[in-house]
């Protein structure tokens, strides 16, 4: 039963991606539709980091101290790799030396 | 195959694999917990990697496994589904919108299967428009590390001392805030539309009365309302 239920996970999941993908083949002409997916990345984003992230740790005051290494780096216009290392390596340090 | 078509195809795939290096580590930690989880809830190994090679989703499989060890009805399965991953239709729509215009329908029917959180937010960071190689490229490592990493967390159990996991756990967010904030610097609007998603969010979460909204749900109810307050605000030039 297990295989079934995770094929069944696993075709609605797929379902969703997959729709708008095959549907939306031509660019939206909607000014106010185009607007609305240009913010959509940012949003989404956003909603799944906060507040999410700041109880994705032991503490509030590491994932705070993660979060804000983050968005530091990035702001001086970093890479991906650079800033998701550096926000590991600030919550490391300070799980060990602070808390 | 052409000479310039091969070399096409080793160009975007390549960039497109090397954009995938950082997604693949941090998946190999997050589904490490899926594993885990997976497996202390009655999965074996081999289903726990199965699981996670055909779906491809964090927070979708963490309430997936759960429904299924509740021996939850199968209509709750695919409703949790539905709701949790339906902002993968949110982000799929808005990625159709960069690919490039080559990309055939099959070659779409492909990119869809693993089109995360993680490489949807990486895609849209792309300076260019989006070829079928790119996008491949770009899968194919953070599919392998997130069936690897599961069937790695179901085999060691927590095997990884709390301090590292909890530093790993941090990377996948490290890498939305890596694409966000940039944005946010250079537009206004961006800024404005990420302050306005924070705050919605965080009411969703903290005030009482909307208890009842899973996080899938607050994720599609943030999304469509702070980026349908920004079309409005703030319409976007037309490209020209």
């Amino acid at each position: 039963m297990i295989y079934i239920d995770i094929l069944i996970m696993a075709l609605v999941t797929y379902l969703i991606r997959m729709i708008p993908l095959a549907v939306f083949h031509k660019k939206i002409e909607n000014r106010f539709a185009r607007s609305f997916l240009y913010y959509v990345p940012y949003s989404c984003l956003t909603a799944m980091t906060i507040p999410a992230v700041f109880s994705a740790t032991g503490h509030l005051a590491s994932a705070a101290a993660g979060v804000a290494a983050a968005v530091l780096l990035a702001f001086r216009g970093r890479g991906l790799v650079t800033v998701a290392a550096g926000s590991c390596g600030v919550v490391f340090i300070v799980e060990q030396f602070f808390l | 195959m052409g000479t310039r078509e091969r070399q096409f195809w080793k160009k975007e795939y390549g960039t497109g694999f090397k954009d995938g290096i950082p997604i693949a580590l941090g998946y190999l930690s997050v589904s490490f917990s899926v594993g885990i989880l997976a497996v202390s809830s009655g999965f074996t190994v081999f289903q726990s990697a199965l699981m996670s090679l055909c779906n491809v989703t964090s927070a979708g499989q963490f309430a997936g496994i759960r429904v299924i060890a509740a021996g939850g009805a199968i209509l709750e399965l695919i409703l949790t589904q539905l709701i949790i991953n339906l902002r993968y239709a949110l982000m799929s729509l808005s990625l159709s919108q960069k690919l490039s215009e080559k990309v055939t329908i099959r070659q779409r029917l492909l990119i869809a299967f693993a089109n995360t959180d993680e490489i949807f937010a990486v895609a849209m960071s792309h300076a260019k428009s989006l070829t079928f190689p790119y996008m491949l490229g770009l899968q194919t490592l953070p599919i392998l590390g997130w069936t690897l990493g599961t069937a790695l967390g179901g085999l060691a159990g927590q095997l990884l001392p709390d301090a590292v996991a909890n530093a790993l756990s941090v990377a996948l967010y490290g890498m939305f805030i890596a694409v966000v904030v940039p944005a946010a610097k250079k537009r206004f609007p961006v800024l404005w539309i990420v302050i306005l998603t924070a705050l919605l969010s965080c009411v969703i979460a903290y005030v009482p009365v909307f208890e009842g909204i899973s996080d899938g749900m607050s994720i599609i109810i943030c999304t469509v309302a702070a980026s349908a307050a920004g079309a409005f605000l703030f319409p976007v030039k037309e490209e020209k």
